[in-house]
């Protein structure tokens, strides 16, 4: 063991960097994991990229080629396309939702509140299939109330699985599913801002819709990114909800309708598992490239995540 | 005075227009449940046509003859299912967890070289979509034969890189460097001080990094669905999902198989909500850990 004295001579840090394999002991397990459950099946996927199969010309380097394909691809396009719009509309929203549901709870104390604030939040514990399987049913005109209520104003119920409908069925999936855990991250930031702020500014005579927006909301901006790029990376990444409501869909959920779709039935529909890497790596890359742009955006306004 | 441990209470009028808005979304939130909970109590009958409604009982309660056959049907096929995700959860939520406490101690309080490097990866890893993992994982795991087997559902379950991140936020503030290195000096080794001193800090961190991991285990479906092909092998969501595609096929023949999914899906959502409710102070203040820095 190391003597006391030089324990007391030299800092924790310095004498930890003569033994710079503790800390390395200590990530190690984790390290091992990330290799292979990170970074080997990317490069496997990228090498996956880069060949492709063919019943006549067996397996052959095709380079670039299935990026080209995929980037020229109309059906992963569009689901590509369809993933950002869904993310645009959706983001707002569930914001929206969730940051409105924080604030009035964290200007409330009653008993009402409290429960509120557990209603909200449980949608999160409930897995996205049951989820989706539960309002799947509300929107079906044989299971759920719709019928029994558009009769009362003598109108026939609508399709929400519908093509024109289905964004919309979607849209109000994920904000009942997610909306709890942001407002309960929004809530907690809301929590650890010293309240002798807002005593200062009630002094100087701010109103409490002033208190929420000019001085609550900005000192929470750093949860509001967090969220943000939670948000974003989920939805475009969009897979369980949509697979799960395609069989009862009548075909408004497509096999391209999100780009993870695709890349699924390609593998395990059409055995393309060349082509299906090369559209899951595309997708990793397109995210991760939007939410750098995201947090590059952001830290030059504050200092983003981390 | 109320003022001095909580100022905002110092509006006395109950704000009505804010509690409307919390009904509002407290019906929201629980009306697929309330939906959820009534229709398991009905027969297959009543589920398309009960004389209260969608959101209403049938005259006839049937929730125990329900849960009767969902035992019955396939010799328990269901609560096979309902047990592989509660193992597949266990097992990668504490493991994730043990990984991503560990790391996060490492990271926060030893100073190494290539520290800030692994760290910037880490971070970079955060944006990384896992389900575009997934096949990638299928096919590599196919190479190695562990394809249909529980394995391939619990190993790419511990990868948490989120988790060693919020470990290493929170221990580099809970953790003091004096305390570890009184503990040293006092003749403590490496990772004697680790679990006498650092990880009893950590515990609120830890919690709240179990429980989100273990959610994500129990509620994941794309990964099981790739990697498993057995039924027999099937967490309850990949299970009630085939279930679901199967009624839909097959109208008519289907209908009982409805009231399966309703109580199905009912009894499995249990669990967790039990978990979330009963263990609300660790989480409330955990959640937010990420957010806070």
């Amino acid at each position: 063991m190391t003597h006391p004295a030089a324990v007391l001579r030299a800092p924790s840090r310095r004498r930890n960097l003569r033994r710079p394999w503790i800390g390395w002991l200590f990530i190690a397990p984790f390290g091992a994991i990330f290799l292979v459950f990170l970074v080997a099946p990317l490069a496997y996927a990228f090498y996956l990229s880069l060949f492709s199969k063919g019943l006549a010309t067996g397996t052959i380097f095709a380079g670039a080629g299935n990026y080209i394909k995929a980037f020229t691809d109309p059906e992963f396009l569009s689901g590509i396309w369809f993933v950002i719009r869904f993310a645009v509309i959706l983001i707002p929203i569930q914001m929206a939702v969730s940051l409105a549901a924080a604030l009035v709870l964290d200007a409330l104390t009653t008993r009402l509140s409290r429960f509120a604030r557990l209603a909200i939040f449980v949608p999160y514990a409930i897995p996205a299939v049951v989820g989706t399987l539960m309002w799947g049913f509300l929107y079906s005109p044989t299971f759920g109330p719709l019928t029994d209520l558009f009769k009362v104003v003598n109108q026939s119920a609508p399709e929400i699985l519908s093509s024109g409908n289905i964004f919309g069925g979607l849209l109000n999936i994920v904000v009942w599913q997610w909306a709890g855990y942001y407002m309960i991250i929004i809530y907690a930031a809301l929590r650890g801002i010293d309240p002798s702020i807002y005593e200062a500014a009630r002094i100087d005579g701010a109103t409490p819709r002033q208190i929420a927006l000019r001085i609550k909301v900005p000192m929470i901006s750093s949860a509001m990114a967090l969220i943000l790029v939670f948000a974003l990376i989920g939805t475009l990444q969009f897979f369980t909800e949509p697979q799960v409501l395609r069989p009862i869909s009548n075909g408004s959920i497509t096999s391209s309708f999100t780009p993870n779709i695709y890349a699924f039935d390609l593998a395990f529909r059409f055995s393309q598992f060349n082509y299906a890497s090369t559209i899951s790596f595309s997708l990793g890359i397109v995210v991760f490239i939007a939410v750098y742009i995201f947090l590059f955006a952001s830290r030059k306004r504050r200092g983003g995540l981390s | 005075m109320t003022t001095i441990t909580s100022p905002i209470k110092v509006r006395k009028k109950p704000n009505v227009a804010a509690h409307v808005f919390l009904v509002i979304l407290i019906v929201y939130f629980l009306l697929p449940l309330w939906w959820l909970f009534v229709a398991s109590t009905k027969d297959p009958q009543g589920l398309f046509t009960g004389t209260g409604g969608a959101l209403w009982f049938d005259k006839n309660f049937n929730l125990l003859a329900n849960i009767q056959e969902l035992v019955t049907y396939k010799g328990g096929l269901y609560f096979r299912w309902l047990g592989n995700s509660a193992l597949y959860s266990l097992l990668g939520g504490v493991g994730a967890t043990v990984l991503a406490v560990l790391a996060g101690y490492g990271f926060a309080k030893f100073a190494f070289k290539g520290r800030d490097f692994s760290f910037a990866i880490l971070l970079g890893s955060v944006m990384v979509p896992l389900t575009a993992l997934v096949i990638p994982t299928f096919m590599l795991m196919s190479q190695l034969h562990l394809t249909n087997t529980i394995w391939a559902v619990i190993l790419p379950s511990l990868l948490s890189p989120f988790g060693v991140y919020l470990m290493r936020v929170y221990a580099a503030d809970a953790v003091p460097d004096e305390l570890l290195d009184a503990a040293r000096v006092d003749g403590s080794g490496e990772l004697r001080t680790f679990f006498t001193v650092a990880l009893p800090l950590m515990r609120p961190a830890v919690v709240t990094v179990l429980l989100l991991s273990v959610v994500g285990t129990w509620n994941n479906y794309f990964l099981p669905l790739a990697v498993l092909s057995d039924q027999n092998l099937y967490p309850v969501t990949v299970g009630l999902g085939g279930w679901q595609a199967l009624a839909a096929s097959n109208n008519g023949g289907g209908t009982s198989l409805y009231t399966l999914i309703v109580v199905g899906s009912l009894i499995s959502i249990i669990p967790l909500v039990i978990a979330f409710l009963s263990l609300q102070k660790y989480w409330q203040g955990g959640l937010s850990l990420g957010a806070l820095k």
